[in-house]
């Protein structure tokens, strides 16, 4: 430790490949591995979505996919998606990328920790794909993992597979923890000169509460893994009732199974905003870029992302109208699920009224931004649909609740992935993308996006229910729903091929894209006034930044150009003096 | 690094979070990255004891009672709870070595915060111990995390699963503690501060609350 905190004085880098790229303490490199190893696994759980969706729409053409196979592959599919790819790009990618940059820091306050976290998460993602070789293979509980059934014989992989998911949760959990306390602590005490909280680009603010959010959220999944880890190992009964299984009593019994559900999304909900507030942050700023205009009301912005972060703990039970909890509760979580509604729509339009009137640039970047918007809209509002109580339960465990939740926070998030790696792919890498391709790619996503789940809010209101293998012989499945799922299936498995435009843009874009020179997009935020692109160890050469404005002085009037960077002095925009609403100044060890 | 421009209150503390570099004024990065991670462990160990009590209400068998199984019989009278005293005190009072370990450390008297860490470590080894006598005791009454002759098989289950992971937080802190002490005698913290002890000590006191909580909610109750 100890680096971060220099002010001036120029640091070489480690020199030996192995200690610049591999064992590497810089935030920029762990970033970077954090992201190839989220969409690695990431790609594994895309084969898995295709394997489920053979199955759906041509049932038995696949012989290798029987019944357990097959929710083995929902299993896997979900957890990987949501916790290993999504979470982990947001916070250790994104998070470990931006927030030294914007902040206008060296590096974050502890680079070992920080190289611990990414090591600890590749340790959890070969937990996870060790399941894969043990006898029974993964586990096919569901991703919600929940119990008595989770544990039980009968479902795949209660042998090795549920130990080594949970195992890898706890690992995973550990990971974070140390990656998120390192986030935490940068933005509050690590921040150059002039960059106060309100000047903080919303990036920033989303990632952070986000982060909050993941250490408060995730000590509940930890305990659940562990007490279920004790009914699994050691034959606990805290979620075991008394059950006869296959004619025979269990010797478990007098156990909470809905107290695993509770922990779970006590987890689970803040998890949905784990996932979303940084995708808020991320195209916040994307928008605001290339549109050349403010982003609107960014006071109110940075309310709505710490008032859903606060309300995203009081809302989890509305994942369990069914669950046989005490129904009166379903009123008070319904109401607050309504609620936290408010500030997510105000986002929405505070992003739609950014974009109103300005000189919206349509490139790679926005396009996806915008899908973002339009997926993130749709989703939302079949969110509220499902909050209700009385409309939740018929829909519950149909495929309209899949189609809502990987509107919202599968598409809507991946969107954001992909607008924020080409957004700053040019400062990772030094080259721009190829734009053809890119606006290919999105596309392609856009309207595969919609041919793929839209169609199953009508599935889902014509009753089909999810989760199910085999969906032959059942009456009120109507023939018209089958070929829907001939089509779906076939649209999804070409979009999911279709993205490997976006890998071949990345890697043939290293060699031959053009140089992309510091600032690309002619942005305010600080990572893009680095003196060396991509940016050299210890970011910021010998001086460090000050910061004089906000981060969205776009198109102001009267200024020589259509931004001005938050460390250029003067008075037009926001351009303080610093230290004018701050009465103090200076930090540790600082010169103030 | 007291300035004269502090102002008091809430108006001091809005002017602290608005401010540039750092939201908390003159806290160290350890410090602040302690604070937070003891919130995320509350979360944990708030966890725990919520899954404890929940399962103790859910749980159909009789629910032991405390007092007795924690009996220990001494000169030939059955005294409830004894042990579990004496552990309480010990740790209580390690808190209080290791807040003295944290005056001195400021003071920058080497010899006397090593000693104080070390004594704290030890009244922390001791707790340990008494902690795998009352294991062992357990164990050889019968109780076990699936099953136990007196009740509920929950009982064993949420006592060893508890207790463990608080005497594995124990544990660690005395290895840290150890290791902390041995860095101040070397005088590893001449020049970087002494705040490391109070940061250690932030950790030891939270480790000491948490036990507070448990021996309410698990022995009391």
């Amino acid at each position: 430790m100890a680096y971060a905190d220099q002010d001036t004085g120029h640091h070489a880098g480690p020199d030996k490949f192995i200690w610049k790229y591999v064992w590497s303490q810089d935030h920029k490199v762990i970033a970077v591995q954090y992201g190839c190893t989220a969409i690695a696994v990431g790609i594994l759980a895309l084969v898995l979505s295709w394997l489920m969706r053979m199955q759906i729409g041509f049932p038995g053409s696949l012989e290798f996919i029987d019944p357990s196979a097959y929710y083995q592959y929902v299993t896997m599919h979900g957890m990987i998606m949501v916790i290993y790819l999504l979470t982990a790009f947001f916070l250790g990618g994104f998070g470990n990328y931006l927030i030294p940059l914007m902040c206008g820091a060296r590096d974050m306050v502890f680079p070992f920790l920080n190289m611990l976290s990414y090591w600890f998460y590749l340790l959890s993602v070969l937990i996870l794909l060790a399941s894969y070789f043990v006898p029974g293979g993964p586990t096919g509980a569901g991703w919600t993992l929940y119990p008595p059934q989770s544990i039980l014989q009968g479902t795949p992989g209660t042998d090795w597979g549920i130990i080594l998911m949970l195992a890898s949760l706890a690992v995973f959990i550990i990971a974070f923890t140390m990656g998120g306390l390192n986030y935490i602590t940068t933005v509050l005490q690590a921040r150059c000169r002039g960059l106060t909280l309100m000047r903080m680009p919303l990036t920033i603010w989303s990632i952070i509460t986000a982060t909050v959010l993941g250490l408060l959220a995730f000590p509940a999944l930890f305990v659940s893994a562990i007490m279920l880890m004790f009914d699994r190992v050691l034959g606990t009964s805290f979620f075991m009732p008394y059950i006869v299984h296959m004619g025979q009593a269990l010797e478990t019994g007098g156990g909470s199974p809905v107290l695993f559900q509770h922990l779970f999304w006590f987890f689970g909900h803040p998890e949905v905003y784990i996932v979303a507030l940084p995708a808020f942050g991320l195209v916040s700023d994307i928008l605001s870029t290339h549109a050349r205009k403010n982003i609107f009301g960014y006071r109110m912005m940075v309310w709505a992302i710490l008032a859903i972060g606060g309300i995203s703990f009081i809302v989890w039970a509305h994942h369990m109208y069914v669950s046989g909890m005490n129904l009166y509760l379903g009123y008070f979580f319904a109401t607050t699920t309504l609620i936290i509604a408010i500030p997510t729509a105000i986002k929405v339009y505070n992003w739609t009224l950014t974009l109103w009137h300005g000189n919206i640039h349509l490139n790679t970047p926005m396009l996806f931004s915008i899908g973002f918007i339009s997926t993130f809209l749709i989703g939302g509002l079949t969110g509220l649909f499902l909050g209700n109580v009385a409309v939740d339960i018929p829909l519950s465990d149909t495929y309209f609740v899949v189609a809502h939740f990987h509107m919202v926070m599968a598409i809507a998030p991946i969107m954001v992935v992909f607008a924020a790696i080409y957004h700053w792919y040019p400062k990772i890498t030094g080259r721009m993308y190829n734009e053809t391709l890119g606006v290919i790619h999105f596309w392609v996503t856009f309207v595969g996006t919609y041919l793929i789940y839209f169609p199953m809010h009508y599935l889902g209101f014509e009753g089909m229910p999810r989760r199910y293998y085999a969906y032959e012989g059942y009456e009120f499945i109507s023939e018209s729903a089958h070929s829907l799922n001939e089509f779906i299936s076939v649209v999804a498995i070409l979009v999911g091929v279709l993205q490997i435009l976006f890998i071949i843009n990345m890697l043939m874009s290293l060699k031959t894209g053009k140089l992309a020179g510091a600032n690309p997009w002619n942005a305010t935020t600080l990572e893009w006034q680095t003196p060396q692109t991509p940016p050299a160890h210890g970011n910021w050469g010998d001086e460090l930044p000050v910061v004089y404005r906000w981060a969205y002085d776009y198109s102001v009037p009267g200024a020589d150009e259509d931004f001005i960077p938050q460390n250029q002095p003067g008075e037009l925009g926001d351009g303080r003096e610093v230290g004018d609403d701050t009465g103090h100044s200076s930090g540790e060890g600082a010169p103030a | 690094m007291a300035q004269s421009d502090t102002v008091e209150g809430v108006e001091g503390l809005a002017q602290d979070w608005s401010s540039d570099r750092e939201a908390f004024r003159d806290v160290p990065w350890g410090k602040g990255m302690m604070w937070i991670f003891l919130l995320s462990d509350t979360f944990i160990f708030t966890t725990f004891l919520t899954g404890y009590m929940t399962v103790r209400l859910s749980a159909t068998a009789p629910w032991p009672v405390p007092s007795e199984v924690f009996a220990l019989t001494l000169f030939g009278e059955s005294i409830p709870l004894i042990l579990i005293a004496i552990m309480t005190f010990v740790l209580i009072t390690s808190s209080g070595t290791m807040a003295l370990a944290v005056n001195y450390g400021y003071r920058r008297d080497k010899r006397k915060t090593f000693w104080l860490m070390i004594a704290t470590a030890t009244l922390g080894a001791m707790f340990v111990g008494m902690q795998i006598f009352e294991w062992s005791k357990l164990i050889s009454e019968g109780v076990r995390p699936w099953g136990n002759p007196m009740g509920a098989a929950q009982f064993g289950a949420s006592f060893f699963m508890i207790t463990g992971f608080h005497g594995l937080h124990v544990s660690i802190g005395v290895i840290y503690l150890l290791v902390v002490a041995f860095k101040v005698k070397r005088g590893d913290y001449d020049n970087r501060g002494y705040e490391i002890v109070e940061i250690t000590g932030l950790y030891w006191h939270f480790v000491d609350l948490v036990w507070v909580f448990i021996f309410a909610f698990f022995y009391l109750w």
